[in-house]
């Protein structure tokens, strides 16, 4: 159980603190609810590319890592297709530091041309070393392509193309800067060994003078159904053939949402799973083998992707995994099993919630979704799970007209 | 009166920050297996790690010692593969193992409640496993495919090369897998490296987290029993045998966007005088993300989305290494940017504020890393395992504390000249 205190500020930024006095250490954590799907489809890679000009300067200080450093800090930031979230952990008694460098940023940028010009750069080298220099490195870019016709979440957070990346001009970093980084669509969660009513005073002091923005009225276009299976062949100077498959799935709020993560535990997850024991070591057809889901707040995509062993044929590796996916509409989990996926479930929110970090990381996640409290129900809607409940969403999901296939061939194969 | 958001709130500077390793416990078990534990944390989890000395070092052909580690948990006489990992995922809990060069692993990861429903299966994996001939005819013919992925990756080989060059092909730090290595392992190699060095072999023990009340009796009943610690483990001793050639060009993949660039010369291990002050160095060098090296080449020029430098983890000998992937038509300048660095460090003393900040910085981080049971755990490892005691801890951060530019440049001086630099790229 996750205790925590939630207050707002009049310009709209929602602020939750969790006390922990059992470390030297606080966490300040910012999520802006912005992430990749809120690009322009033309100007993609966008929110990514932002996410590192929000370390090049603010408005009043030059340097954003210096300061944090100074104070004996470390800080990171990520960007999915949902959300950004920033988040610098530092000794608590240096707390402020950390409020006077977030609420800088969220004032104003400094919008310096070098860093933008850098940065552009940065982002292309990280694009080629994570999607060009890299075996398979474009399948994903081409599962999303081929998965997604209207949603933005057919591309991916990095970018579409190295050229928007490339193509970033200043008067679009500023416009996406007051359209997405105000204080209403921000949450500030704050974890670690602070106290609420101080947390109260710095965020007043710290982020009140910042005039909210515009309110972002999100009005994304909705993936229509899926009505036959959709497949790609690919072939590429990869050592081995590889099979990626994906399912439409439901999203975040959907009621199947706890039941599809414990099916994507069944079938893949560690190596007592279904897919693991029958595609890997029974039948040997895969050198490995994985089953996920996107975990996204709109409906996602539910995924198996393996690679073959050599000498399987492509279409030998597809009937066997749809083998697998087939059993699970058609016979009903065993209770035990069902327990299983819990008891992983369980432990895994358990280890997850240790750290301090972890605990802000989440609160603010969820707190975009709806309500901070939820984190505390997680795992009770998993335990209420059953079954009937498994197989059901198993039958939904696993239609052929649900599925997109990519077959991606070593070139070298024959 | 309105904010002035230009000048920074005070802080304390964390070179005045109290830092403590807080002590761990330690006993030993019936068997003579030492156990070192520390209880604490707000969640009801757990940690238990046993340390063979089974790493690299010990094997006489290469990759045992690696697949030995692998296999131990895929069958004994009474449980399959299956079985074994059914047994721990039932109960939420996660069997790892990993081999090192000096040790090799098993840590299990448990909510607390589960702890003795999973300690059997973990005491039957090191005193019965079976090491099934189909296990290791899946290992090899998997591991090969992979290792086929791995050979098209430009940091894979380059990360294989500079150990090489650094250490010879046949030291432990220097050695890496080939097919080769796969096909010609056999199940009595396992099993005899497993009857040696684990069965009969010698293990420490590290717990972290919340035990249940009886944990001392139950390490006894499940650890306590095994015939550990009975024979001597001699330890093998390798020479370092480093390549005379220092500059290195490979073509791995021509059609490649980047190259994987190492730049790396040897370097003492923790035991020597010079350890701590480097470290204080090497974060003005390239150890954090405000490093000089991050600053120039990638916050200035944008030439790699990251470039590191750091010490290596190693026992006998460490090595002191500069890492980064850059476009391909900037390798070449990268690597002059990198001894550019270098020779500022030589022949400038470093600014007495650019100093305080990494001193600020590594005490800051310091105080977060020995926070939390896991971590506070895995430091006292890292002080058993190279044979230091906590001294070194507080030795370490007084050293921090102290260190003036000079001494900066002297160390500079003495270990950062280009000419000691072992330099490769792979395309």
């Amino acid at each position: 159980m996750i205790q925590f205190d939630r207050f707002q500020l009049d310009n709209g930024l929602k602020v939750l603190v969790h006390q922990d006095t059992t470390t030297p250490m606080a966490v300040v954590n910012i999520l802006y609810n912005v992430g990749a799907k809120d690009e322009n489809p033309e100007k993609t890679g966008f929110a990514h590319l932002f996410e590192h000009l929000m370390f090049g300067g603010s408005v009043n200080i030059p340097e954003y890592d210096e300061p944090l450093q100074r104070a004996g800090g470390e800080n990171n930031a990520y960007t999915t297709n949902d959300l950004t979230n920033y988040y610098c952990q530092l000794p608590a008694e240096n707390i402020e530091t950390a409020f006077w460098l977030e609420s800088d940023r969220m004032l104003s940028l400094a919008f310096s041309p070098k860093s933008l010009e850098v940065q552009r750069k940065v982002v292309c080298e990280e694009f080629k070393e994570h999607y060009i220099n890299k075996p398979y490195g474009d399948a994903w870019h081409k599962m999303r392509t081929l998965a997604y016709t209207k949603h933005p979440y057919r591309w991916m957070t990095i970018g579409a193309s190295l050229a928007h990346v490339e193509q970033a001009t200043m008067d679009e970093v500023k416009e996406f800067f007051f359209q997405f980084y105000r204080p209403n669509n921000a949450i500030l969660v704050v974890t670690g060994n602070v106290k609420t009513e101080d947390i109260k005073g710095l965020a007043e002091k710290w982020f009140g003078p910042i005039p909210a923005g515009k309110p972002y009225e999100r009005n994304l276009p909705v993936e229509p159904k899926q009505e036959k299976h959709k497949s790609m062949d690919v072939r590429a100077d990869v050592p081995m053939d590889m099979l990626m498959m994906t399912w439409h799935m439901g999203g975040r709020f959907d009621e199947s949402y706890h039941a599809t993560d414990l099916l994507t535990e069944v079938l893949g997850g560690g190596a007592s799973s279904r897919l693991y024991e029958q595609l890997i070591k029974v039948r040997q057809l895969f050198s490995s083998i994985s089953c996920f889901h996107f975990g996204t707040i709109d409906p996602g995509l539910f995924v198996i992707t393996g690679k073959l062993v050599k000498g399987i044929s492509m279409s030998v590796a597809e009937k066997a995994v749809l083998e697998e996916v087939e059993k699970m509409k058609t016979e009903i989990l065993d209770a035990k099993e069902v327990q299983k996926v819990i008891n992983k479930t369980e432990s895994m929110i358990c280890f997850e919630d240790m750290s301090i970090m972890n605990r802000a990381q989440s609160l603010a996640f969820y707190e975009l979704i709806g309500d901070a409290a939820l984190m505390n129900d997680e795992l009770s809607k998993y335990q209420a799970v059953t079954p009937a409940l498994i197989q059901e969403t198993a039958r939904t999901i696993f239609q052929d007209s649900n599925r997109n296939t990519l077959y991606y061939y070593s070139k070298t194969s024959a | 009166m309105a904010l002035d958001r230009t000048i920074a709130p005070n802080i304390k500077d964390a070179v005045d920050f109290d830092i403590q390793l807080k002590p761990c416990q330690k006993y030993t078990l019936d068997n003579g297996v030492e156990v070192y534990a520390f209880e604490g944390g707000a969640q009801e989890v757990m940690l238990m790690e046993l340390v063979f000395f089974a790493g690299n070092s010990y094997e006489t052909k290469n990759w045992v010692a690696p697949a030995t580690n692998y296999l131990l948990k895929n069958g004994t006489h009474n449980k399959s593969a299956f079985e074994v990992n059914d047994a721990f995922e039932f109960y939420g809990a996660y069997l790892n193992r990993s081999c090192y060069n000096e040790t090799a692993t098993i840590s299990l990861h448990s909510l607390t409640k589960h702890f003795q429903e999973v300690i059997p299966v973990v005491s039957e994996l090191v005193a019965d496993a079976v090491f099934p001939e189909n296990e290791l005819d899946i290992y090899q013919k998997n591991q090969i495919q992979q290792l086929t992925l791995n050979l098209k990756k430009g940091d894979f080989i380059a990360n294989r090369f500079i150990d090489e060059y650094l250490f010879g092909i046949d030291h432990p730090y220097g050695k890496y897998s080939s097919e080769e290595s796969y096909n010609q392992l056999t199940r009595d190699d396992l099993v005899t490296f497993y009857n040696k060095y684990y069965k009969e072999g010698k293990c420490i023990v590290f717990m972290a987290g919340q035990f249940p009340a009886n944990i001392e009796s139950i390490l006894n009943k499940y650890i306590g029993t095994l015939p550990l610690n009975k024979k001597l483990i001699e330890t093998p001793v390798h020479p370092i045998i480093a390549a005379s050639q220092k500059k290195y060009s490979v073509v791995n993949d021509p059609s490649s966007v980047q190259g994987s660039i190492r730049i790396a010369r040897h370097f003492p291990n923790r035991h020597h005088p010079d350890f701590p002050a480097a470290q204080v160095l090497n974060n003005i060098f390239g150890g954090f993300f405000g490093s000089r090296l991050m600053s120039n080449i990638r916050e200035d020029k944008g030439y790699t989305y990251g470039i590191h430098s750091y010490l290596q983890n190693h026992i006998q000998q460490s090595a002191w290494l500069v890492s980064t992937d850059a476009g391909k038509d900037v390798c070449r300048a990268t690597i002059d940017e990198v001894y550019k660095e270098m020779a500022i460090l030589r022949n400038e003393l470093v600014d007495i504020d650019e100093l305080k900040l990494v001193k600020n910085y590594m005490l800051g981080s310091l105080l977060g890393d020995v926070d939390g049971p896991f971590q506070i755990i895995g430091r006292w490892k890292s002080y058993i395992l190279n044979g230091l005691t906590e001294e070194y801890f507080y030795n370490t951060i007084n050293v921090v504390r102290a260190i003036q530019p000079e001494q900066i440049k002297d160390l500079a001086n003495k270990y950062l000249n280009e000419e000691d630099f072992y330099e490769l790229v792979v395309y």
